[in-house]
């Protein structure tokens, strides 16, 4: 009895030492192919941030107005948009190599379905960076809105703003790459929904009189009626 | 129709309510005024559909034929016209241009539709200075109350006196008048028109004629009533149009102001009333409270358009007691020149910028009636006086912020 249980614990323990043997060396390679592509995406970037910056493509983007686009939705200039996305893509290609290398038949197969899926992750990607310029944007119109109307809560409002945006963007970034399509559906139902009404609040605040002097422009009045709202604060012109 | 002397445009859309006195005062003072000269009423029309042409069309003054047949070789001409191309200042003013242009006209007047406090004194104050002076461009001057045009007072007429040099009175004048040959100039600078929107055009007009170095003057009309006043909520809209059109001509226009130096009087015509007018009832706690809500609640704008220094001051103003807030000249006047420079170099949304400003012009208007509340119309001019030196002194701060030789935002480093 004590040598059946002293040859299976051995048997287990060579069957581990023997999978250990097999797989350390591939996690050590994959730590290292990970690490190195950490370095050498940092690397290109670095380089890349540099060489953009002495051939002012800032400036030459300033010039077709993608830099004010950017710097209006908050978001970092040209060079460092770029070199930031060639960082990403080099050390996700060194990753994909890494994993590759643990040579586990199951996770090559994701892989190389990951791989198939790569322009839908561009896509989505696209969706999301274009959702938080949108999302910048548009927090900071309401902010200003609704400070501007002396709302007692802009900031958060301008985070609902912003929220609902992102949320609309993941949404259809996720329904994109094929995750979770029914729940996709019914989130973009009410995202929808949610932002209509935000929309609404936005501009029942901060336009209301625009959107009256756009409808007495429509549908101006026979008489010469008084406005409604008495200037009570001076001329400023 | 052939030549005429004198054409005045009147831009209008649905101005039924005032149209008719406008176009009367006018004819009454091209036959008062000028009975020998060909005249021409242009009224480019958006689209009104409140029989405000009809009303032009129709307009007409008792003694209007006796005048025309007691001197036959006059003529005057009103036509109205639907411009074309979308609603707004530029394809009206486009319209008018093409028709100075056109007619060879030698002077014109631009009246704006909505005056309830117009006499017909008013053609003669601006036709007379470009067609016997020999002016190009004529600005008006309005009779001020105290607290009237606080925009102007504070910010664009300081701001365009000390970039452009030239002392005028009203940056953004709506009565104005230009010769023929200034008239031709306008229509062949099309690059810069089309940006302004609404009484933009007009600061355009103004800081175009200094800037092509054409003989700018000045005339008195007297107070100026509109029928249309702006609410205290369209400020935000007044502050883009205006505030927005003064900056995007000083990028226009940055050569010539970057190389002035010190401003100059301009020819003054007419003569100022002496009449204190009622006092303009000002709602002076709100504007405080909007201004310490703005800074607090637009700390993430404001920083990316003010220095660190500036924006700092701006926060210890806002955290002031209300009897001893004191929104300084020196401050206000960099906090401009900050937003300006800002705005040339599209650190944020344009838009969005002119909205941050907003808040901030709330709190300096707030801190001038606190502080003009028991001065005299003559104290409150020498007190805007010093704001305007004020704005000469800091010119060279301007320069170096537009220029980038100072970092303005927060992001960068005051030097």
């Amino acid at each position: 009895m004590k040598e059946l249980i002293i040859r299976n614990l051995r048997g287990a323990l060579e069957a581990v030492s023997e999978i250990t043997a097999e797989v350390l060396p591939r996690l050590l390679a994959m730590a290292i192919i990970v690490l190195a592509g950490w370095f050498v995406a940092w690397m290109i970037e670095v380089i890349l941030r540099r060489l953009l910056v002495l051939a002012r493509v800032n400036r030459l983007f300033e010039s077709r107005g993608v830099t004010r686009a950017l710097s209006g939705a908050a978001l970092p200039s040209p060079a460092d948009m770029i070199s930031r996305v060639v960082f990403w893509a080099v050390w996700m290609s060194f990753i994909l190599v890494g994993v590759n290398a643990l040579g586990i038949v199951a996770l090559q197969r994701e892989v190389s379905d990951f791989v198939a899926l790569l322009p839908q992750f561009i896509v989505a990607f696209l969706i999301i960076f274009f959702g938080f310029v949108a999302a910048n944007f548009f927090s900071r119109a309401a902010l200003l809105a609704a400070v501007n109307a002396n709302s007692r809560s802009p900031r958060l409002f301008s985070s609902f703003v912003r929220f609902l945006i992102l949320l609309f963007a993941v949404t259809m970034a996720l329904e994109r790459i094929g995750l979770g399509r029914g729940v996709v559906l019914v989130a973009f139902a009410v995202s929808f929904g949610a932002i209509m009404m935000g929309l609404a609040i936005a501009f029942g605040l901060g336009g209301r009189h625009v959107a009256r002097r756009i409808l007495e422009r429509r549908f101006p009045a026979s008489g010469t009626e008084e406005e409604e709202d008495k200037d009570e604060e001076g001329s400023h012109l | 129709m052939g030549e005429v002397d004198i054409l005045v445009g009147v831009p209008t859309l649905n101005n039924r309510g005032t149209i008719q006195r406008v176009v009367d005062a006018i004819l009454v003072g091209l036959v008062k005024y000028y009975p020998r000269e060909r005249t021409v009423l242009i009224n480019p029309d958006g689209g009104s559909k409140d029989g405000t042409t009809e009303a032009v069309q129709a307009a007409s003054i008792p003694d209007f034929r006796a005048v025309l047949a007691a001197d036959p070789l006059r003529t005057m001409h009103v036509v109205s016209t639907r411009y074309p191309g979308v609603q707004g200042q530029s394809g009206a003013l486009r319209t008018i241009l093409a028709a100075a242009d056109l007619l060879g006209a030698k002077a014109c007047a631009l009246i704006s539709p909505d005056l309830e406090s117009m006499t017909p004194g008013w053609i003669d104050a601006l036709i007379q200075p470009v067609l016997k002076d020999n002016l190009d461009f004529v600005s008006p001057v309005y009779q001020r109350r105290r607290f009237d045009g606080l925009l102007v007072k504070n910010m664009l007429q300081p701001l365009v006196r000390a970039a452009y040099g030239w002392r005028i009175e009203e940056p953004v004048g709506r009565e104005l008048a230009f010769s023929g040959r200034l008239a031709a100039h306008f229509l062949g600078q099309d690059s810069g028109r089309e940006d302004f929107p609404g009484l933009g055009a007009n600061a355009w007009l103004t800081t175009v004629a200094m800037a092509a170095g054409y003989r700018v003057s000045q005339s008195f009309l007297g107070p100026r009533v509109g029928a249309s006043r702006r609410s205290e909520l369209d400020l935000n809209t007044t502050i883009q149009e205006v505030a927005g059109a003064v900056f995007r001509c000083m990028e226009l226009h940055e050569a010539y102001w970057t190389s002035r130096q010190e401003s100059q009087d301009i020819p003054t015509f007419g003569f100022e009333p002496g009449l204190e007018l009622d006092p303009v009832r000002i709602d002076r706690k709100r504007m405080l409270q909007m201004f310490r809500s703005g800074v607090d609640q637009l700390s993430s704008v404001l920083e990316k358009i003010l220095s660190a220094p500036t924006l700092q001051a701006i926060q210890e103003v806002s955290g002031q007691e209300e009897k001893q807030f004191h929104f300084p000249d020196e401050l206000w006047t960099k906090t401009v020149y900050e937003f300006a420079s800002s705005y040339h170099r599209s650190v944020i949304n344009r838009d969005h910028l002119l909205q941050a400003l907003t808040p901030l012009y709330r709190g300096r208007v707030s801190s001038f009636i606190l502080e003009n509340a028991r001065a005299g119309t003559q104290e409150v001019e020498g007190k805007m006086e010093s704001l305007r030196k004020e704005y000469e002194r800091l010119k060279p701060y301007l320069i170096e912020s537009w220029t980038g030789k100072r970092e303005v935002s927060h992001e960068g480093t005051d030097h």
